[in-house]
């Protein structure tokens, strides 16, 4: 049973930057992730605007009948957001995660190109790594 | 209080042992700096094989303060003069001080005479490195090639070092193997000395 349905991250104007799927569920084509990469950034700047709450920043969670989506957004603006199945426990902390994954093998690699899409190997290899042991978290419960 | 009354005072700064200094630098702050490193001579040159020659001479420089600091510190100002004791003196004591720990291991090459290996599972400044697929079989090593020609070419043992990447069996990462080939005096010299 696979929790995590996708992973995207997105750049600081909405580009998608990476995009990976997970299990056969809500499997989606690139056009429909750079889709719902573009308006999940426009409905998050849109949330925090017309949040009732002073200093607002932006939807965390949605939920939805067959899915979660957790999101965690950077200081620097770049989004991370996870789908996943419903009730599906710990996601913040992957998030958390992926982010250090992320300021360690992507911002550190000299080849990486700021805002372009992530194309390291070693990031995709220790998130695999990490998503791995989120399962077996998952199964050991 | 502990520790009262136990540190001398010396009048003079001369007299002073040579401090230690501080033994780790924050790997964060080195990574980022290697990177600009990388990316400020990747602007400077239009092909891959000038790119490793400048980060070899960048850590030559490196390599060669370390040599003349490391003989002071660790050797009563002596430093090697023959053939294996200053490639232990590379693997052991020029490993640890750079990256806190010994090279994983030291070899013989097997074809030539004149090869020496250094190699590492994995190379602290490759902590973080992803080479991209079109750049080949480019290793950022090459600066520590070059610190370990320094430390060579300093003490007297002209050498050519590279860098390469080695695949191992059962890993999904390649290694880094450092490569020296002496120069042809170094040998004859060490024949000599027998």
């Amino acid at each position: 049973m696979a929790a995590i349905c996708s992973l995207f991250i997105i750049n600081k104007s909405g580009g998608l930057i990476f995009y990976k799927d997970y299990g056969s569920a809500g499997r989606m084509d690139t056009n429909d992730s750079l889709r719902v990469a573009s308006l999940w950034h426009s409905m998050h700047a849109i949330s925090q605007q017309l949040s009732p709450t002073v200093g607002c920043s932006g939807i965390e969670l949605l939920e939805a009948d067959t899915f979660d989506l957790h999101c965690f957004q950077s200081l620097t603006g770049t989004k991370f957001f996870v789908v996943c199945e419903p009730g599906a426990l710990h996601m913040e902390a992957l998030l958390k995660v992926i982010y250090e994954l992320y300021t360690d093998y992507v911002l550190k690699n000299p080849f990486y190109e700021m805002e372009m899409p992530i194309r390291c190997e070693l990031f995709d290899l220790n998130l695999s790594q990490a998503v791995q042991k989120d399962r077996v978290a998952l199964l050991g419960r | 209080m502990i520790g009262v009354g136990k540190i001398k005072q010396y009048s003079n700064v001369l007299d002073k042992p040579l401090s230690k200094g501080k033994q780790e630098v924050s790997l964060s702050a080195f990574s980022f700096l290697f990177s600009e490193l990388v990316q400020y001579n990747q602007t400077q040159v239009d092909n891959i094989a000038e790119l490793e020659r400048r980060l070899e001479d960048a850590g030559y420089s490196v390599g060669a303060r370390v040599l003349e600091l490391l003989c002071h510190r660790e050797k009563g100002n002596r430093r090697e003069t023959r053939l294996l004791g200053i490639l232990s003196f590379v693997h052991s004591t020029v490993w640890k001080v750079l990256f806190g720990k010994v090279a994983d291991s030291l070899e013989k090459g097997t074809e030539h005479e004149d090869e020496y290996m250094i190699s590492e599972k994995e190379l602290l400044v490759n902590r973080f490195i992803s080479i991209p697929k079109d750049m080949g079989t480019f290793n950022c090593g090459a600066f520590v090639a070059g610190i370990v020609r320094g430390v060579l070419d300093g003490a007297g043992f002209p050498a050519v070092v590279t860098a390469h990447f080695v695949p191992v069996e059962g890993q999904q990462r390649p290694r880094t193997t450092i490569l020296i080939k002496f120069a042809e005096e170094v040998l004859r010299r060490e024949a000599r000395l027998g």
